[in-house]
Formats: structure tokens, sequence, C-alpha cells
């Protein structure tokens, strides 16, 4: 009977590259930034690294495949050290190769490190994606706001939102990332942006304008886990251990079938299921106390709340626009700014997001610091809402 | 007189249309005399649209839902075929559902093309389908951007049901050069056209009219309608008016087309049937290296076959536009800035393609054996209850009334045609997929608007050369 990794690993170090417009460094540059922090985090020598996962998404840009861009960028000599790839999910996807190597006793010290070079590409955006030399021939090469655009209508279809609710409540969203990303120091924007602003900023996706959509950066951000006790042999005091890491991949039912009305993430559901269950939630509206999730665009993270059981389904409008999710609210959301304002280096944004929940959990988040937060959540989406791959991570203090 | 006539016919004209005022507006800093040519609009076509695509429409409004069974033979006549060496009727006649077994052939290289493949299929010895589509292009500022126009006619000819029937026919074939294209250039080079009209049109074509006459055992009297096409104004009454024809003579579909080259004889022929009464007489003449000459009949059946769209539903069913520059640019008259998105490679895996083709040519959605559940693509598995896809039964889905489900229109995503219209459809089988929808109105697409599928041009391989076709979804009545 499985018994699931909870309290299994735990967090030895962390880092984090300033996330932006990186012009001075490239993904190896970017790696050893993260890198460095991590190692010196954790106390160890790189040689004490058993095996290591690299996260990255883009293959035209970046370092090209493989793992031998990061054994080489970090010198990790002689180890086993795997790519991994599974589009915005790619970054916790990294870390539970990691995890699961030190849950099964295979390693005790194992390595994740996420990196992505966005603005090698010479525009603004995303390259538009391979899709499969099948998919390509029927598939409509649609752009990534396009595909999240599209939960509005099927949202306000069910609930019976009106447009300019919805567009408040996604307006609200991108404010209080804004809000947030000012205490942010490694964060890609640290202004605050008013919502008269963010109303009005030109459509990208109807009705996702400018601010509905999360910055386009460079980063990479990386983990080192071991178990509970090397850790505390190594002197950690307070432990943040790994409470859950589930991922749900689409398997076509949402795009092939009838039964998905549109106004929600299938596999977010899926996956959150799967992570409370592993981590013993059972009410994460007072047991999770702060969240990163997938904000690549407002609407994203509007329905987000409620796939993740934060807000009653059809309640998110609602609880975004009394404040829940800010700063000051009951269940804080994107404290540091989140993809919209810390940026979102594909690659990178899994673990970016555990690093932000592994400080505030240790009290270390400087000026963004919340009152005692034990339990985080994190959450990526990769791919679209209707085919994609949601990945959750729940880290706490031991 | 053959055993064989026409049983069928339908006819598209691309939905886009320019008042000519505009186009002359673009040019009045150079050339301020087309101001008075400018009279009505033009069809042009959408970016993804070309003489496969519209030959797949006009032959869908003949065929009407269903396969061609017991057609043996696709012919599609153009002078502006998208490949040199690719038969393109081939194309069509999968798109179309043909049976492996159907003969293929293009007819290219004349204006009358069209009406000498429609000649032979209706001399032949098999039930086959010709297709003439056509979309010339004309050099900026030139008399012939004005007057030109895009389209395609299709005829069912059978032994069959027959609709109208050909009762007599010639042909002259000589070298008078009024134009010529060579077979690397894009746009005609034309002589003067007082030659053409007086030396060639008002010369060559009545002596095939009176070949013709004779082959029919009938006399010019004999005749209700004249249909000859001409990109020269007011040909073809200076010819009815030679041979002292007394019927009706056909309008050159001036508003709302234009002349479609090698389709355009076919075209008029459609329209002329669409009204024509039982016992009539139409005379068609081609024209191009000399003129062919078919005289039908119309039988009982002519008021029973009338196409759903046809010509006259076709120019209806119009959508104006309001810029030359688009007009310009899908025409690849001007290269534009689109961005480096628009840098990604087009490239088609053909091995993929070919095994695909059930899916990808007649948009077969499977329907699973076990649970009867609709699925486009047929993947490995039924989405639904795993069950193989080696228990799928093929559901085309292209003549399928759907519903948008959900839409957007993208901005961002490098399209020939901003925005990329791109959204949920629900086909009434139960099938439900992400499609592109194209010749959206002014007004955009709601939830719950009908929809009709339209073969086109997926993606553009401007590097290679290479188009690949599949389906998109378009609106019912779209404005």
């Amino acid at each position: 009977m499985a018994t699931g990794i909870k309290d299994k690993v735990a967090i030895l170090g962390m880092g984090c590259s300033k996330f932006g417009e990186r012009w001075d460094a490239g993904s190896p540059d970017l790696m050893k930034e993260a890198f460095e922090e991590a190692l010196a985090d954790a106390g160890i020598e790189r040689n004490q690294i058993e095996a290591a996962w690299f996260g990255c998404w883009g293959d035209s840009i970046n370092v090209g495949n493989s793992s031998i861009p990061a054994a080489m960028a970090l010198r990790l000599e002689g180890i086993p050290v795997s790519r991994v790839e599974n589009m915005c999910a790619t970054g916790t996807e990294a870390l539970r190769g990691a995890v699961y190597a030190v849950a099964s006793g295979a390693v005790d010290i194992a390595l994740a490190i996420g990196a992505e070079k966005l603005k090698d590409t010479g525009f603004g955006g995303l390259p538009p994606p391979f899709k499969g030399t099948f998919n390509d021939m029927w598939m409509p090469m649609g752009s990534a706001p396009a595909g999240f655009a599209q939960l509005a209508p099927y949202y306000r279809a069910k609930y019976g939102t009106s447009k300019e609710d919805l567009k408040r409540a996604i307006s609200h969203v991108s404010w209080k990332s804004h809000q947030n990303g000012v205490h942010s120091p490694k964060a890609h924007f640290q202004k605050a942006v008013p919502m008269e602003t963010i109303m009005n900023a030109p459509m990208i996706s109807d009705p996702l304008g400018l601010f509905d959509c999360s910055g386009v950066s460079d980063g990479s951000a990386c983990a080192i886990v071991t178990t509970p006790e090397i850790a505390k042999a190594l002197g950690k005091k307070d432990l943040v251990t790994i409470k859950a890491l589930q991922l749900s991949t689409s398997s076509g039912r949402e795009t092939q079938m009838n039964d998905w009305d549109g106004s929600y993430v299938a596999t977010t559901r899926n996956a959150a299921a799967r992570a409370y269950k592993e981590a013993g939630i059972t009410d994460p509206k007072t047991q999770v106390h702060l969240s990163e999730v997938h904000d690549c665009f407002s609407i994203t993270e509007l329905v987000t709340m409620e796939d993740l059981g934060f807000s009653d389904d059809g309640r998110a409008v609602f609880d975004i626009l009394d404040g829940r999710y800010d700063r000051d609210g009951a269940m804080p959301c994107q404290i540091d700014g989140g993809l919209k304002c810390f940026g979102h280096p594909i690659g990178a944004s899994g673990l970016r997001m555990a690093y932000e929940l592994y400080n505030q959990l240790l009290g270390r988040a400087g000026e963004r610091q919340l009152s005692s937060p034990s339990i985080g959540l994190t959450h990526n989406l990769g791919g679209v809402p209707y085919q994609g791959i949601a990945a959750i991570s729940v880290l706490g203090l031991a | 007189m053959t055993e064989f006539g026409i049983s069928r016919f339908g006819a598209y004209i691309p939905r886009l249309r320019l008042d000519r005022s505009i186009i002359a507006a673009a040019h009045a800093w150079m050339a301020p005399g087309l101001k008075g040519q400018a009279k009505g609009s033009r069809a042009f076509t959408n970016w993804d649209e070309d003489t496969i695509t519209m030959g797949v429409e006009a032959a869908r409004d003949a065929v009407g839902p269903g396969d061609l069974q017991g057609v043996g033979a696709v012919r599609l006549a153009s002078t502006n075929l998208p490949y040199a060496d690719l038969q393109n009727a081939a194309i069509v006649a999968r798109a179309l559902g043909a049976a492996d077994g159907v003969a293929t052939s293009d007819a290219a290289g004349s204006q009358r093309a069209g009406t000498s493949a429609l000649l032979q299929a209706l001399k032949g010895t098999e039930p086959s389908l010709v297709i003439a589509a056509d979309n010339p292009f004309a050099k900026p500022a030139s008399a012939q951007e004005l007057s030109f126009g895009a389209g395609a006619a299709a005829f069912m000819v059978s032994d069959q049901n027959i609709a109208a029937r050909l009762v007599g026919s010639a042909t002259v074939a000589n070298v008078f050069v009024d134009h010529f294209r060579s077979a690397d250039a894009d746009s005609d080079y034309n002589w003067e056209e007082r030659w053409v009209r007086d030396e060639g049109y008002a010369k060559i074509v009545p002596n095939a009219v009176k070949a013709a006459l004779a082959d029919a055992q009938l006399t010019m009297g004999d005749i209700q309608h004249f249909v000859m096409p001409s990109y020269l104004k007011g040909a073809a009454d200076a010819v009815a008016k030679k041979l002292k024809f007394a019927g009706t003579v056909a309008g050159g579909l001036e508003d709302g087309v234009g002349y479609a080259g090698a389709a355009h004889a076919l075209l008029m022929l459609a329209a002329t049937l669409e009204k024509a009464g039982p016992g009539e007489r139409i005379l068609l003449v081609g024209f191009g290296q000399g003129a062919d000459a078919l005289i039908f009949q119309t039988t009982d059946a002519i008021a029973s076959v009338r196409p759903a769209r046809g010509v006259a539903g076709s120019i209806a069913d119009g959508l104006p536009t309001d810029s030359y520059l688009r007009m310009l640019s899908f025409y690849n008259g001007i290269e534009a800035e689109w961005g480096m998105r628009s840098e990604k490679s087009g490239k088609t895996a053909l091995t993929e393609q070919y095994r695909s083709a059930d899916q990808l040519e007649g948009f077969n959605a499977g329907k699973c054996g076990s649970c009867g559940t609709v699925q486009f693509p047929q993947l490995q598995y039924c989405v639904n209850c795993h069950t193989s896809n080696d228990q799928f039964a093929d559901v085309p889905l292209r003549d399928e009334v759907a519903e948008v489900l959900t839409s957007t229109a993208d901005w961002l995503s490098y399209h020939p045609a901003p925005p990329l219209w791109v959204g949920f459809v629900r086909f009434h089988s139960g099938a439900r997929l992400l499609m592109e929808m194209v010749d959206i109105g002014k007004d955009g697409i709601d939830t719950g608007a009908k929809l009709r599928m339209v073969y086109r041009i997926k993606e553009k391989d401007r590097q290679r050369g290479y188009n690949r076709y599949f389906w998109k979804a378009t609106p019912l009545g779209a404005a």
C-alpha cells in the first residue's frame, strides 16, 4: 500500500535568481545564481549532491536538449542528471524527481533546478510551440492568452456573472499581485499599478488585457532536498518538509467529451484532491495558509481559487473582490507577486513558488513575511485549461 | 447528342467582397482613370482559400451531403492551381470523400479549360464531377484588378436524372493570343482590347457556334440563353448581336463576383441553370486559343436540382470588407511585417499527413464501437471507455451542423488575417474539438451560433511552398 511522500523529504536549501529581463545572463548564469544560493543555504558542497533533475521548456531557445547543459553549467561531475519538460509544470516536475529519489532511498541528497531564458527570442512573448506532426495538421495555433481567455465565457455562462463583474475581479487579481511585487526584490515587476490602468489596458485576447497576462521573464530557481533525518544531522532546526506532490495530465477528456463545461480546470481539481489526501488536508480553506498559484493570466487565478477549494464554486469573483487573497486577507495568494509580477521563466516557476513558501514558512521573507504560516501550496498549470498538466505541491513546517 | 448530361450543379464565390471604388481610390494618385470603371464590388479569396478549397465548396454545393457514389472521375479545371506537380484534383476528390477508385485529373492552360473539361465529361463514358475554379491575379492598378474576381462551379455529369442535356457541341482551335501568362508569372500580359474583340471574339466564336448549331440541327432562333464569359466588357453582347441572337444574353456576374478566369463560363452556366425553366436551350461558349460551343436543353428535372447555394446564393452571401491592402496582402501583393511569430516553420511531415489522411482529408471522427462516443481526433483508445481504436467507425464531420461552445479573437498569434478566431465547436453527433473559425462578420461570433464546415488552407509553408489543408468552421449567415 503506497503511503505517499508526506514528511519523507525535507528541503535542505533553496535559491532563486533575480527574475526579469536578464540581458546580462544566459541560462547557465541564471542557474549558477540560484545554485550558489541554494548550496550556501543548504550548507553542503556540490559533491554531496548525488542526483539532479533539470527542468527547462523551450528547445528553440535556452541551452538545448538533455541534462548536459545543466551538468556542465553547475559542474555536476559523474552523477545522474535528468532533464524534464512538462510545459509550465516543468519546475515542479523537476522537484518531484528529486523528492522521489530521496523518498525512495535511492539517494540522500538530490538537486532540482529549473531555468528558462525567454528573452533570447528577439520579441516579447513565447515562441509558438511545435505541437507534434499530427496536431499541427488540425489543431489551431492559438496563443496562450487565447487558450486561457476561453475560460471566461464558460465561467460567466455557468454562474451568470456579468462581463463587468468578471473584469473587475480579474483586474483585482493583477492589482493585488502588483501590490505584492513592490515588496519582492527579486521580482521582474516591482511597481504598484492603479486599478484604472489595469481595467483600461489594451486587449490581448478578450477579456484579457495587457495586465491580465504574466510577465515573460528570465530566471532560475533551485532546491536541494534530503531526508528530515539528514537535514537535522546537518544542523537544520526548523524543517520545511514536502507534504504532498501531485500531478494530473489531461487525457483528452476535456477537449473531446461534452462532460466538461469549460468553467474550471479538471486537472487542477484532480491534482488537488490527490494532494490534499496525501497531505492529510480536509479543509483547504482553513488548513492552507498561503498559496502561490499559476496566474499566467488573471482569469486562471480566479478559477484556480475554486479548483483548489479555496473559494466555493461560483464565489471566487466575490472572494477576490472582498480581498480574501490579498496580502492582508484570510488566504494570501501570490505574496511574492506571482507569475504576474515575479515573472514566469517557465521551467523555473514551480521552484520559484516553492522558494517563496519555504522562506515564508521559515520566517525569512523580509518585508513580505506573513504572520507564522505553517502550510502553503504551490500550483502550476502547463498547457491550456482544456489540455494541460496541473502540478501541486504542499509544503509545511515539519 | 450524348447519353450524358448535367444532373446536378453548384457554385461557390469567396465571401469576401471589396467595392471597386476602394481599389480605384487606392490607385488614384497614378491611375485616376480607373475611377470610371469602379462600379460594384468584386469577390476575392481569403488568405486560406485557393482554387482547391473553392472547388471543394462548389462541389459540395452540387453534390450535397454524402459521398460521391457512382462518380468515376473528378476533373478540376483552372489556370491558377496551387501545384504544378501534385495533382490538385486528387486533393479535392479526397476532401469530398471520393472512393480510392475514382479517376482524377487537372485541366489547365486556357480560359476555356472549364468548358473543355465539361465537354470531355459529357462526351465520356462514365459519370463524373467537373469542377472549374479560378482566382486570377492582376497587377495593382490594372483594369483587370478591377474586373477580376474569383469563384468555382461544379457539375455532376451523369446518364441518370439529367436536368440539362447536351444537344450539340463544337470546338475550334487556334493560337489567337489575346493574353498570356508564362508558367512562372503571376499576372497576364494583354494585347489591345479592340483587336481581341474584333478579330478574336467576333470571328472565332461565331465559327464555333455555327458548328455547334449544325451538330444540334438547330438555328440561333432555337436558343433562349447565350452564355459567354469575357473579361472584356460588352464582348458577349457584341457577339450575340453578330449572331443575330434575340434571346437572353447572360449577365457577366460583374457585381459581387468579377471575372473568374477559367471558372467563369461554368459560373455563368450555373447562374443560368438556376433560373432556367424546362425545355429551354442554352448556348455556352468558352473562349481561349479557339472556342468551345456547347448547346444544352433543360429537362423537367431542372426545377428539382437547384443547388442549396448556387451562384445567386453565393452572391447574396457576401461579406463586405473595406481595405484594399487586405486584398493585396491575401494575393501576396505586399509583404507586410508579420513579426517574429510568423517565423515558425510550417513544414509538414508528409509521412504523417499520409498516415492520418482519413482523419485530415475527410474530417472523419471515430465512433467508439463500445460506448458510441464520437471523437475527433481518433486517438489510440476511446476517450470515454478506453476501447481500442480498431473498434472505431468513421463519422464524417464535414457535413454536420455544429455550434459554437466558446470563441475568442486572438490578436497575438501570427495569422495572415488577424485576429485568429478559435474556439470549441460541438457537433450534432456529440464530437467536440477546438477549431479555427473563419469568415466571421463584423459582429463577431457568440456561443450557440450555428456553424458549417469549410475546407481551407490550415497553414502555408512559405519557405517550401506547400499548403496543408484542413477543415475550419464558419458561422452561418455572418454579415
